[in-house]
């Protein structure tokens, strides 16, 4: 079956829901109905054109209903969603609005619905409200059920798909995301949306993998083409070779077996056997995924990345939606901590209007604190909402990417200035917060010593701490798989900066995938880590390895796996030694 | 008489977003006459969702709902209940 002769192609998108699943595809071509006749209509025909205008929108309302009405159970919650289209579908805006265009333009009731929905749509996409904004989409999916209404073009019907699938469609609509039967589907891959998409929210609620915003993968996926969606890396491998078969066939099994234990104890404390106590956090993207680390017990926000709300919209947010957004995260998990990561964004990329300068190595870049040092404005707006936030909870700041003091310095004078100004204004804020630093530039590493007296805490950013030291680009395939998180380098510079962490008497947490993993506990409690953030999802079954093991056995096994030379030798080593409380646990 | 119209807070998370705009629409729908909602210095036609999106209330607006007939007081204490209740969303 894999051995096709065709080309093994990987395609990168937003990791919108996760998990992994391999199946066949099955392509669902849903295209908005672009093409609208237009044409004049008689006076006579007035009557008629509005009528059928109306049984257009009866039968859209009649569709929505049955669709709520057999909705699987587990999608009912999202049903609410339908519930607004169908009431938007009678909404004078646009239903009363197109019967009066009909009228008076005596114009057909396709172009006039649709002279209607561009002209709402405009006015919701002028709004300064992100939420509102995306509401323009909602329009769309109501009036686009009429529109098929009027024109008589078939919908293609998702509940009749019978074989058990990985649909790739452009987009999907709440309602035909709603069709979908769950044990009939394995995945979704779409060319647009992403982690707010309504069909992102459905995945992720009914577990299933989904990777989104590919853009062509209609185009690039044939039907039938076997695939494999990597919901939890965002990544949709078409024609696999056996080895990557092999290899995902594994991390499947896996990924499903730690499922199972999710959820079960996860609201215990993460604390090990012999009484040790560790904070167990989650990292999150947008403000309603706290929901999701609230519900996998997680001890608060180890890592609020704030980069989507510079990304989404073409202008920079302004520090009035920065603090609503912050303070709804703040205020929803308060008095646990949200530690907010500063702006971590390449500004070139993320402003595309200011793409006049591509550099060759972006990584190695103007992104980040480097971006906002540059950019004091951007920074200072960004740093007043913070700390206006952290009136209502608890809130610490991080700051990305540093490589040096100076960098360190230079943020805690702009803060200090934020703090200063939002004094002078009488603004309700705090400006008593902690304090803190990613640790994920080698550099920083080395000289952890001279930056621990000026922050309260550190943060190991794993992810690009291993490429930066291991020189590894894990988008490139052909070196990939020389990223180890158990490289014994990578384990001694860990080392050295809990070690100065202790001394110097502050905090270290660290917030990589490399926190996520269960087969690292043991290494992470032996080195003395306070703090661990993840993907929600990964919250249980990393409480429940800590809670198996004993901080006194890990500091007397980091003296083994010092001695090892290569991260398989570590490896191994863990899975020998703590091999049975890994195998309990279904992790490894 | 009886007062027409009563002062109401948006109290839920997410404010007066989509699914309470269906709702208060909904509502309003069963009015006889013209049911509102005003925000500073506007006011919109209740019945309407799109109408509601557009005054942007975030959590903790102050909001004026009015109705314009004494039958439909119902009304008015039905989509004043659901203000005051969050919508059903606090938990």
């Amino acid at each position: 079956m894999t051995d096709t002769g065709l080309k093994e192609i990987i395609l990168t998108g937003i990791d919108a829901s996760p998990g992994i699943c391999i199946g066949k595809a099955y392509i669902v071509d849903i295209e908005g109905v672009d093409v609208v006749k237009k044409y004049f209509i008689s006076e006579e025909d007035e009557e008629k054109e509005i009528k059928r205008f109306k049984s257009a929108v009866k039968k859209a309302r009649d569709q929505l209903r049955a669709i709520i009405n057999n909705a699987p159970e587990e999608l009912r919650d999202h049903a609410y969603i339908l519930e607004t289209h169908k009431v938007l579908l009678k909404d004078k805006m646009l239903y009363g609005k197109t019967i009066e265009i009909i009228k008076n333009e005596k114009i057909n009731a396709e172009w006039a619905l649709k002279k209607v929905v561009s002209e709402v749509k405009s006015m919701f996409k002028k709004m300064s409200d992100s939420y509102l904004k995306e509401r323009a989409t909602d329009i769309t999916y109501a009036s686009d059920r009429i529109m098929r209404n009027l024109v008589g073009a078939e919908t293609e019907k998702i509940a009749d798909i019978d074989k058990r699938v990985i649909l790739v469609a452009n987009d999907l609509s709440p309602a035909e995301a709603s069709q979908i039967h769950l044990e009939r589907i394995k995945g979704f891959v779409t060319n647009r949306g992403g982690k707010t998409s309504h069909t992102s929210i459905i995945a992720r609620t009914l577990e299933i993998p989904a990777v989104m915003g590919l853009g062509n993968a209609t185009h690039s996926i044939k039907n039938d083409d076997l695939i494999i969606v990597d919901g939890t890396a965002g990544i949709v491998i078409i024609h696999p070779t056996e080895e990557t078969l092999l290899e995902y066939g594994d991390r499947s099994v896996k990924y499903e077996e730690r499922k199972a234990d999710i959820t079960r104890d996860s609201h215990l404390k993460a604390e090990t056997a012999d009484g040790f106590q560790l904070k167990v956090m989650g990292n999150i993207e947008l403000p309603e995924e706290v929901v999701s680390v609230i519900d996998y017990g997680g001890d608060g926000i180890g890592l609020y990345r704030t980069e989507f709300q510079y990304l989404s919209s073409s202008s920079l947010p302004n520090e009035d939606e920065l603090f609503d957004k912050y303070k709804d995260v703040v205020e929803v998990i308060a008095p646990k901590p949200v530690t907010i990561r500063t702006l971590d964004i390449n500004g070139d990329k993320a402003f595309s209007n200011n793409s006049d300068y591509v550099e060759v190595n972006p990584a190695l870049g103007l992104r980040a604190i480097r971006y906002c040092l540059k950019n004091p404005d951007v920074f200072r707006t960004q740093l007043r909402a913070i700390l206006r936030a952290a009136a209502f909870g608890n809130v610490r700041i991080l700051i990305p990417m540093i490589s040096g003091y100076g960098e360190v310095l230079e943020t805690k004078k702009i803060l200090n200035e934020a703090a200063d100004s939002l004094e002078k204004e009488g603004a309700l804020f705090n400006r008593d917060v902690e304090f803190g630093i990613m640790i994920e530039v080698p550099s920083a590493v080395v000289i952890a010593d001279i930056l621990a007296g000026e922050v309260d805490f550190f943060s190991l950013g794993t992810n690009d701490l291993i490429q930066y030291s291991l020189a590894i680009d894990r988008g490139n395939r052909h070196v990939a798989h020389l990223y180890h998180a158990l490289h014994p380098a990578i384990i001694r510079m860990i080392k050295n900066v809990a070690d100065v962490a202790k001394d110097k008497g502050i905090k270290v947490f660290m917030c990589g995938e490399m926190a996520a993993d269960p087969i690292n506990m043991p290494i992470l409690l032996g080195l003395g880590i306070d703090e661990l953030s993840m993907n929600p999802q990964s919250i249980p079954a990393v409480k429940g390895m800590i809670r198996a093991l004993k901080v006194k056995d890990a500091r007397v096994f980091m003296k083994d796996v010092f001695k090892k030379k290569t991260a398989s030798e570590v490896e191994e080593l863990i899975k020998e030694t703590f091999g049975s409380i890994l195998s309990e646990k279904m992790y490894a | 008489m009886t007062k027409l119209s009563r002062d109401v807070i948006v109290v839920n998370e997410l404010g007066l977003h989509a699914r309470s705009a269906a709702r208060i629409a909904e509502i309003a729908r069963k009015a006889n006459s013209n049911v509102w909602i005003i925000k500073g210095k506007r006011k919109v036609d209740a019945s309407s969702i799109l109408d509601i999106l557009t005054l942007e209330c975030a959590k903790g607006s102050k909001i004026t709902l009015k109705i314009d007939d004494q039958s439909d007081l119902d009304v008015l204490n039905d989509a004043a209940r659901q203000f005051e209740t969050g919508f059903g969303e606090l938990s």
